[in-house]
């Protein structure tokens, strides 16, 4: 059964669907309303929302829920994300898996994401959703990763995801493929103590750190030869392809769409991961295309992976943009499908340079 | 005079408590945190709590310990013990969750931390190892260094109030909190101290069980290498340049 939902609330509701247990935020906009909606909603299934007094406390919240084997979550924006760097890079090394929603303002968040914005050699599977009910699925899948992979998954939406209302249906997946917990610090009833730690190995009397951290950069391959997904559209003829995430790229669909009805051969490319990024797919569009045209919402950030995973091939342009309305909150004049067919129009003839 | 105690009252200090895995530890000779962490595992041992305790533990000399101890242990991040002991209670109330950290990790890089944790009034037991100076570092100034204290950096006057402010006196603080339930301070400095010490842990940990709210056991700990004095000296230097500032007593119950 379809129910309305607003984005943000979709979001939380599909958390909870996912068997999440615990969330903790602070508020800032635009991910506010995860916060509002998981106060009311959590404890009517057992749950707890802590109104964390910082974001830092708050990440540190979910790293305690985690540890204990529990279903848990943090939102926030990019700024706020950039206050528990430190926790989301240690989170790795200690291979607790949460999930962690970034609903940014705009899209300047995409090398945050995808980078790692803390120390270290880790990295988060981020998913990026351009749908409320692609958002609902993510937030399923993206649990189902961070436990099977005992890694944090991050969820990239922005303002227009979170304040977009749709009817979407809830889709639990089966997790019952997943290992049960056994690391989690539960009270070491009839069982020797475990150790949760970012700082070496979790066995008694051999911490080994060094030996730990390699361990941690080995599955980084491992995840991202298994884990790459994308979305393409009108490839088969096209002569130019418009690569897009997130909610810019639904944009992105409807402008190819109207250029098409113009006689133009264009097509799309939509990177569903961040990270791993869809190299195969990018470089598979850039074997039949004369360009790829790059549409996001920042000062040019996708567009370096882009790059790489066409290794010069094709020429590669920018279309997007910093665009933000007067709140700064990533309302940008720029989601114009006018805009974006004019830009589009413009590589197709030749005339915006590489 | 020095009286020779009973040779079973010698061999049982000298064993190795029920939850330590291993004596060795890196700290140095003369700490005084090997001999909390014994206290708070005897303790354990003796309430019977090994199979539902948590330990959150912070970052300092005393990382040293989840390795050696057979417990459930969650690391944290310096200064986050008490938001990592916060999402482990909440999602496991009925758990005993302590943690342990240092007057580095508490009170300077955590103090919003812990001032929250204990207005929120969280159900666990934090115990504080404060020795005055980030000793795995090498000796610096923390939040708690005693005025006059020596350290990395007020080697050549001291910790002066008119150019590195005052200590903090975080029991003092808690004890003044609403989500407070127990607040005591104790040392680990002569037999006497390491004895009241264990008794105010025993009601610190009582208090998490009766479900009264947060609870705060501060230990005054021993660091010869950056107190520049032998272990011998350790227990006057407690005495002398820690009492006035943080005297043993219990500051709310």
């Amino acid at each position: 059964m379809k129910v309305l939902m607003e984005g943000s609330h979709a979001i939380a509701e599909a958390a909870i669907q996912a068997d999440c247990r615990f969330y903790a935020g602070y508020p800032i906009t635009p991910s506010t309303e995860i916060l509002e909606y998981m106060s009311h909603r959590l404890p009517q299934v057992g749950g707890v929302c802590m109104n964390a007094e910082s974001e830092i406390e708050a990440v540190n919240m979910v790293w305690g829920a985690a540890a204990c084997g529990v279903r848990a979550m943090i939102a926030s924006t990019g700024q706020g994300i950039s206050l528990m760097q430190e926790s989301l890079a240690e989170l790795a090394n200690a291979e607790l898996p949460c999930v962690v929603v970034n609903m940014m303002r705009g899209q300047g968040d995409y090398f945050q994401a995808t980078r790692g914005g803390g120390h270290g050699d880790y990295r988060h599977i981020v998913l990026a959703p351009h749908t409320v009910q692609e958002a609902v699925d993510l937030i399923g899948l993206a649990f189902h990763l961070a436990d099977a992979w005992r890694n944090p998954v991050d969820v990239l939406g922005d303002f227009v995801l979170g304040h977009t209302a749709e009817a979407v249906e809830f889709r639990p997946l089966d997790d019952s493929t997943l290992p049960p917990k056994t690391w989690a610090a539960t009270g070491a009833r009839g069982r020797p103590g475990v150790n949760v730690t970012p700082l070496g190995r979790p066995e008694k009397l051999r911490l080994d750190p060094g030996n730990h951290y390699e361990h941690i950069a080995a599955k980084l391959p491992r995840i991202a030869a298994a884990e790459r997904r994308c979305e393409t559209g009108f490839l088969d003829d096209a002569e130019v392809a418009v690569v897009a995430f997130g909610s810019p790229a639904r944009f992105v669909k409807y402008a190819v769409r109207v250029c098409r009805e113009q006689g133009m051969k264009v097509g799309w490319v939509r990177p569903i991961s961040l990270w791993p990024f869809p190299d195969d797919a990018l470089a598979a569009a850039a074997g039949r295309v004369r360009a790829l045209a790059v549409f996001e919402q920042n000062a040019g950030q996708m567009i370096d992976d882009v790059r790489l995973a066409v290794l010069g091939r094709v020429p590669v342009v920018a279309i997007g943009g910093i665009s933000h309305d007067h709140s700064g909150f990533g309302v940008g004049p720029l989601l114009e499908p006018k805009t974006i067919v004019a830009r589009i129009t413009a590589v197709y003839r030749g005339k915006a340079a590489a | 005079m020095t009286t020779k105690p009973p040779a079973d009252a010698l061999a049982k200090v000298a064993a190795r408590p029920d939850l330590l895995l291993s004596t060795q530890h890196s700290l140095c000779p003369g700490c005084g945190e090997p001999l909390a962490l014994r206290t708070i595992l005897e303790l354990i041992a003796e309430l019977a709590l090994r199979e539902r305790t948590i330990m959150v533990c912070g970052i300092g000399c005393y990382t040293a310990f989840p390795g050696i101890v057979d417990l459930d242990v969650i690391q944290a991040l310096h200064g986050r013990a008490p938001s990592v002991a916060t999402g482990a209670k909440r999602v496991l109330p009925d758990r005993f969750v302590f943690t342990l950290q240092g007057d580095g990790d508490m009170v300077s890089e955590g103090l919003q931390e812990i001032v929250h944790a204990a207005a929120r009034g969280e159900k666990f037991t934090a115990v504080l190892l404060n020795n005055g100076v980030f000793g795995e570092t090498g000796g610096h100034m923390t939040a708690t260094s005693v005025l006059g204290q020596r350290t990395k950096t007020t080697m050549d006057t001291g910790r002066l109030a008119e150019k590195h402010g005052w200590p903090i006196r975080i029991a003092d603080l808690l004890a003044g909190i609403d989500g407070s339930a127990y607040v005591a301070r104790g040392a680990m400095h002569t037999p006497a101290a390491v004895r009241w010490t264990k008794q105010i842990l025993r009601d610190a940990f009582q208090a998490q069980l009766d479900g009264r709210g947060f609870s705060l056991v501060e230990i005054l700990t021993m660091c010869p290498t950056d107190w520049y004095v032998t272990p011998a000296e350790t227990p006057a230097w407690v005495e002398t340049n820690f009492g006035p500032t943080y005297p043993l007593r219990v500051l709310k119950s």
